[in-house]
């Protein structure tokens, strides 16, 4: 049988065909649908969202050793949460098999950077596999939980949001007799990484890596397609599909099996071709690697550049720079410079409550991931910073600590970013005695991946039912004696409560209750709509940002255009209404059915 | 080399369903024993951002996106944005652009506002458009999801698709309360392709 699977199922049909017993993640984009298809699919694998990655890594290591092959995804700034269990792993090896998927974002679709982990996967020397499109996907699975019991090693899986999120045609098997489940052995030289143990260890993985040096000369996902031309490309993951497209019928060296590289195989076709291109996306990881074994004639970077995804556009306007191919921009339309139409918070959405009152107080705010950064976007732009997984809190309190008590600093952070990271920048704010005000922007879902259980939300990925974690009591009993819960889609609480906790001395939390208006429910409530006559242009309600008001092509006397309410749009959320000094936003008079 | 292969981009807004139009013409693709690959990006774009599909169909696909001005057909589901895809289409290619109106807030807050009418644009730069009232016409079969499968259906005549390949895909991917009503929006789209009946 074969289906159109995206990169991310391909990867839970290939676990599933492995007999791997256990998956556990943190979501981020684009690695969260590999998780999400196994509980849907394959529900005979022990599967879970962990708080972050680096409990989902740690679970997949104890998974490993009670003997159950496991899964551990993520997305690449998940690997740098990670590293700290990963780094040592690669020391202990592994009991059953273990394979770890970094999904990379390069263009930063969804993502704060886009850093390369194929240097990750050589720091931490373990093997790493990269696919280029779902067929390969889902084989490379098979292989790497093959590799890693055969070496003992931790296995890294690399895919790319392009792999991730693209659909191709998978051939479906049965799954492979799952291997027996080995019982742990208390070896403590081997599983307790004291120096004494861990020296020895270090050897042993550095024996480990000259075994895979000879494997990877010899594995199928390592090979040389001929033609007969004089010019010869390296390549791997997706650029590959991008030198098939603009040069059919020129000597490819296909990558599959990044760590360690092939340096043999690349030694021979080097030396049978007269030219040698590398095209990889992001940083030149092969060409330093085959560059610093000797092999200086060969090129790539200069031509590819180091930013951003390949396309097929990129990779033939690089080859026609390099003198093998003649490409020029085709023929086409243009269509001129365009307005941005960015990402932005939903109508409705309960942080833009939030938002408007920062900005309205004028404060700095320290952000953090999901989908609250976008209080960062215009109108509101009252969001200030955004580094990683919690940042908010500890940037916060810095910047306090510099400027001084009073200087008006508040961090923002959602519900699942919070348990992420979040509770230690708390303890910080309590245990040096910071003034900053810590907003938790609990809308009870993993948002911006699309929806994700998390630990308060009373729900597993296996869809059971579980404790939620009380943010309340969990910040009391973390110390901090002034804990708010807040409506933020109330202005005048919301505003009354954030201006007397900025006041107030030592750190405080202020929680938002509101849900998220898309998940797991979409809330609709009466639309509300702008009495046109009663409207007099001033504009307060646009500066929100809601998508559901727009500019009216009925004008005031002075010339501004009034505001109207789509009321397939608008959620009833009445934050318009509640800004609009003139009263002209009210509730719809005859309640529409609206939505579907 | 492209003569083997048919380059779909399905473009729209965040939260229109773009992603199951391409699902529906993935599958009659795959139906008529087509290699077929598509590519779209998930994450930030769903809040309202621009979203794009891109569909590649024939004996073999190697990129699952469709190279640089390559687009044989652009499906549109949004007037602007068909205008900023056609950068993507073939000089000979067609563009099918439904008239909905998505003007998001920062467009009119200072800056590079929305065009003032995109469709004429797109007419003025010779592109072989067909527009149609999409929206409108699901709001009145009841649902709008619906823009979906109309403008599938008038694209349909240039795929070369047989129509019962269609309604078969129709049937296996449309939620089975949702098939008849899709199989008649269908029809609706497919009379609307007809060059006589175009405005």
């Amino acid at each position: 049988m074969k289906k159109l699977l995206s990169g991310n199922e391909a990867v839970a049909r290939g676990v599933f065909e492995a007999g791997v017993k256990l998956a556990s993640a943190y979501p981020g984009t684009p690695s969260t649908e590999i998780l999400e298809t196994i509980a849907r699919d394959y529900r005979s694998i022990y599967c879970e969202w962990s708080p972050n990655e680096k409990v989902a890594f740690e679970v997949g290591i104890g998974g490993s050793l009670g003997g159950g092959r496991s899964l551990v995804t993520m997305k690449h700034v998940g690997l740098n949460v990670a590293a700290d269990p990963l780094m040592t792993f690669s020391y202990t090896g592994v009991n059953a098999g273990f394979v770890f998927i970094s999904a990379d974002d390069p263009d930063m679709h969804s993502s704060q950077n886009e850093q390369d982990n194929r240097i990750f996967a050589k720091f931490a020397q373990v093997p790493f596999l990269e696919p280029s499109d779902s067929q390969e996907s889902k084989e490379m699975m098979l292989e790497a939980y093959e590799i890693s019991e055969r070496f003992d090693t931790p296995v890294m899986v690399r895919m790319t949001t392009r792999i991730s999120h693209s659909k191709g045609m998978v051939d479906f098997d049965d799954p492979i007799d799952a291997p027996k489940q080995k019982q742990f052995d208390r070896d403590v030289t081997k599983y307790v990484m004291v120096p004494a143990h861990a020296r020895a260890r270090h050897v042993v993985m550095l024996e480990r890596e000259e075994r895979l040096k000879k494997y990877v000369e010899t594995s199928q996902f390592n090979r040389v397609e001929e033609f007969g031309t004089e010019l010869g490309i390296i390549t791997g993951g997706i650029s590959y599909q991008y030198v098939k497209e603009v040069m059919p019928e020129v000597d490819v060296l296909k990558i599959g099996i990044g760590f360690p590289m092939p340096l043999e195989m690349i030694g021979k076709f080097v030396k049978a071709h007269k030219r040698v291109i590398i095209v990889e996306e992001l940083e030149p990881y092969y060409e330093d690697i085959i560059k610093s074994a000797g092999m200086t004639d060969v090129e790539g970077k200069i031509y590819t550049g180091r930013t951003g995804e390949l396309s097929p556009h990129r990779v033939a306007q690089s080859m026609n720079k390099a003198g093998v191919l003649d490409y020029s921009t085709p023929n086409g339309f243009e269509p001129g410079e365009m307005f941005a139409r960015p990402p932005m918070l939903c109508p409705g959405c309960p942080h833009r409550g939030l938002f408007t009152v920062l900005k309205k107080l004028k404060l700095t705010v320290t952000g953090d991931i999901g989908c609250y950064t976008l209080g960062a976007t215009k109108p509101l732009e009252a969001l200030h910073s955004c580094f990683c997984m919690g940042a908010s809190i500890g940037n916060a309190i810095g910047m306090e600590k510099v400027n001084g008590t009073g200087s008006g600093v508040v961090a923002v952070l959602g519900d699942s970013t919070f348990l992420h990271s979040g509770i230690t920048g708390v303890l910080d704010a309590v245990y040096n005695k910071s003034n900053t005000v810590i907003i938790i922007a609990d809308n009870r879902v993993t948002a911006m991946t699309g929806g994700q259980e998390h630990p308060a939300t009373g729900r597993t990925l296996m869809g059971e039912k579980t404790k939620e974690v009380d943010f309340v009591k969990l910040c009391e009993a973390l110390g901090v004696e002034s804990v708010r819960v807040i409506d933020p889609l109330n202005y005048d609480e919301t505003m009354t409560v954030v201006k007397e906790e900025i006041e107030r001395p030592g750190p405080s939390v202020v929680i938002t209750d509101k849900p998220c208006v898309l998940m797991p429910k979409r809330i609709m409530e009466t639309p509300y709509e702008v009495i046109l006559d009663e409207c007099n242009g001033c504009s307060a309600c646009f500066r929100i940002g809601c998508p559901a008001i727009y500019p009216s092509k009925e004008m005031t006397d002075r010339g501004r255009p009034k505001a109207e309410i789509d009321a397939t749009l608008c959620t009833g959320c009445t934050l318009c209404a509640q800004i609009c000094l003139p009263e002209a936003i009210v509730l719809t008079q005859i309640p529409e059915k609206v939505g579907s | 080399m492209y003569e083997n292969m048919t380059n779909i981009l399905i473009v729209g807004v965040g939260g229109q369903g773009v992603l199951l139009a391409s699902e529906l013409l993935s599958e009659v693709a795959i139906m008529t024993g087509n290699d077929v690959k598509k590519s779209e990006v998930h994450g930030m774009s769903q809040r309202g951002g621009v979203v794009s599909s891109h569909v590649r169909y024939g004996s073999q696909v190697f990129s699952p996106i469709i190279p640089y001005r390559k687009a044989d057909i652009i499906l549109s589901f949004e007037q602007s944005e068909g205008l900023r895809a056609l950068d993507w289409l073939l000089p000979e290619g067609k563009i099918i652009v439904s008239r909905t109106r998505l003007v998001p807030p920062s467009a009119h807050l200072g800056g590079l506002g929305y065009p003032d009418d995109p469709i004429a644009e797109i007419k003025a730069k010779n592109a072989d458009m067909i527009a149609v009232d999409a929206d409108k016409m699901a709001l009145e079969l009841g649902n709008p999801r619906l823009v979906n499968t109309i403008l599938l259906a008038v694209a349909s005549p240039f795929l070369k698709f047989e129509k019962a390949v269609w309604q078969e895909a129709i049937r296996k991917l449309v939620k089975p309360k949702f098939v008849e009503i899709n199989l008649k929006a269908f029809d609706l789209g497919c009379d609307l392709a007809q060059p006589k009946s175009v405005a």
